[in-house]
C-alpha cells in the first residue's frame, strides 16, 4: 500500500494558479488607463500685460480671416463654407502665394492664419478648423523637406536627434535665427456676441 | 486482469499548466502599457477627433486639466467646469494652479512645463479661451489639446 502511493508522481496542484493571475490581471485592467498623450500642440502668446501695445498695420492681403459663429457656422474670407476640410488647400494656396495673386499673401513669412471663434462656438469645431490649419502647414513643412506628413510630424516629435533637428530648420527655413517659413496662427479672443 | 484494466483509464483532461503563464504574459503587457490613474476625473470627457497628432515627449513636464459637464449633474450644475488634480478650480485659480505644479519640477526645467487639456467636445470656447489667458498669465504657454486619432480615408 505505501509502495503504491511512492510510485505517483507528486505534483502541485497549479490548476488555480490561472484563477491568481486572472485576478491581478483584472485588478490593473480596472485601475489603469492607457495613457493618452497626443494631441494637437500649440504655443501661447506671451502674457498681454507684458507687452507692449503696438498698433502694426497688417496688409489685408497677409490674413487669412476664419470666422466661426456659435452656431458652428464657419466664415473663411468673409464667405460661408460648410465642408471644413476645404480649409487645407485654401490656406496652402494663400501660403505659396508668394505675391503672385494680389488678394492672397506676399510671401510664407508674412502670411497670417486668424483664426476668431465665439464664445459660444463648440470645442469640437474649433478642434476640427485648427487640425486643418495645422495639416496645411505640417502638408507644406513635408513638402520642403521631401518627407511624409506623418514622417515631418515624427520628426518634429523629436529635436534631440540631430538629424531631425537639421530637416526641421530646413522644413521651417531657419536662416540666421530666423524663421522664413513661420507656423502663423493668431488665435484671436472670442467674440461675446453669440447668436 | 487488474493491470488492463488501469491501462485503459486513459487521461481525459486537458493539460491546463500553460494557462497561467498566457495569463501572466497578458498581465505584463497591461503592468507595462498602462499607468496607474491619479486623479478621479469627475467631468465628462468625450475627446474629440483629429488627424495632425503629436506626441508629448517628456511626460514628468506634463500637467493636466479637465474641461467639461461634470458628472454628477445635481451637485455641481450642467455648466462644464474645470478639474485640476481632484478638485473643480475657477478660471481664476489657474494661475495658482499653475504655480504649484510648476513648484514640483526641478527649478531649470520650469519654464518647460506642458499643459495638456482634455476637454469635452461640448464644452464651449468661452471657458477655454478664459483657461488659455490665464495660462497665459502664468508664463505656462506650451499647450496640447488631447485628441484621438481620426481615421484617415
Amino acid at each position: 500500500m505505501a509502495r503504491n502511493k511512492q510510485r505517483d508522481n507528486p505534483e502541485i496542484n497549479s490548476s488555480s494558479m490561472a484563477d491568481i493571475a486572472f485576478l491581478l490581471l483584472i485588478f490593473f485592467l480596472v485601475t489603469t488607463t492607457i495613457a493618452n498623450d497626443r494631441g494637437l500642440s500649440l504655443l501661447l502668446p506671451p502674457d498681454p500685460d507684458t507687452m507692449e501695445q503696438m498698433d502694426i498695420k497688417i496688409p489685408e492681403r497677409n490674413i487669412f480671416k476664419i470666422q466661426v459663429n456659435s452656431a458652428d457656422k464657419l466664415l473663411v474670407e468673409g464667405e460661408p463654407l460648410t465642408d471644413v476640410a476645404a480649409i487645407k488647400s485654401m490656406i496652402k494656396e494663400f501660403v505659396l502665394n508668394n505675391g503672385r495673386n494680389p488678394e492672397l499673401s506676399d510671401t510664407p513669412k508674412d502670411a497670417i492664419v486668424s483664426f476668431k471663434t465665439d464664445r459660444g462656438t463648440s470645442q469640437e469645431m474649433f478642434i476640427e478648423v485648427l487640425d486643418q490649419v495645422q495639416g496645411a502647414y505640417y502638408d507644406m513643412y513635408a513638402e520642403r523637406v521631401g518627407v511624409t506628413n506623418k514622417q515631418w510630424r515624427d520628426i518634429a516629435n523629436d529635436l534631440s536627434d540631430p538629424e531631425n533637428k537639421r530637416l526641421y530648420d530646413k522644413g521651417r527655413g531657419l536662416k540666421d535665427g530666423k524663421v522664413e517659413f513661420p507656423m502663423n496662427i493668431s488665435i484671436a479672443e472670442p467674440s461675446k456676441i453669440g447668436g | 486482469m487488474s493491470k488492463f484494466k488501469k491501462k485503459a483509464n486513459t487521461k481525459q483532461e486537458i493539460p491546463t499548466s500553460a494557462l497561467p503563464d498566457i495569463i501572466f504574459m497578458l498581465l505584463f503587457f497591461f503592468m507595462v502599457t498602462t499607468v496607474l490613474r491619479e486623479v478621479t476625473i469627475n467631468v465628462k470627457q468625450r475627446i474629440p477627433d483629429a488627424t495632425q497628432l503629436r506626441k508629448l515627449q517628456r511626460k514628468s513636464l506634463v500637467s493636466y486639466l479637465y474641461i467639461g459637464e461634470p458628472k454628477k449633474t445635481s451637485q455641481w450644475g450642467s455648466e462644464p467646469r474645470i478639474q485640476a488634480n481632484d478638485v473643480f478650480i475657477e478660471p481664476k485659480d489657474v494661475v495658482l494652479w499653475v504655480n504649484q505644479e510648476k513648484d514640483k519640477l526641478d527649478e531649470v526645467e520650469r519654464d518647460q512645463i506642458t499643459i495638456a487639456m482634455k476637454v469635452d467636445k461640448e464644452a464651449k470656447r468661452g471657458l477655454v479661451s478664459d483657461v488659455e489667458f490665464q495660462l497665459r498669465k502664468a508664463n505656462a504657454r506650451k499647450l496640447l489639446y488631447t485628441t484621438l486619432q481620426e481615421m484617415e480615408e
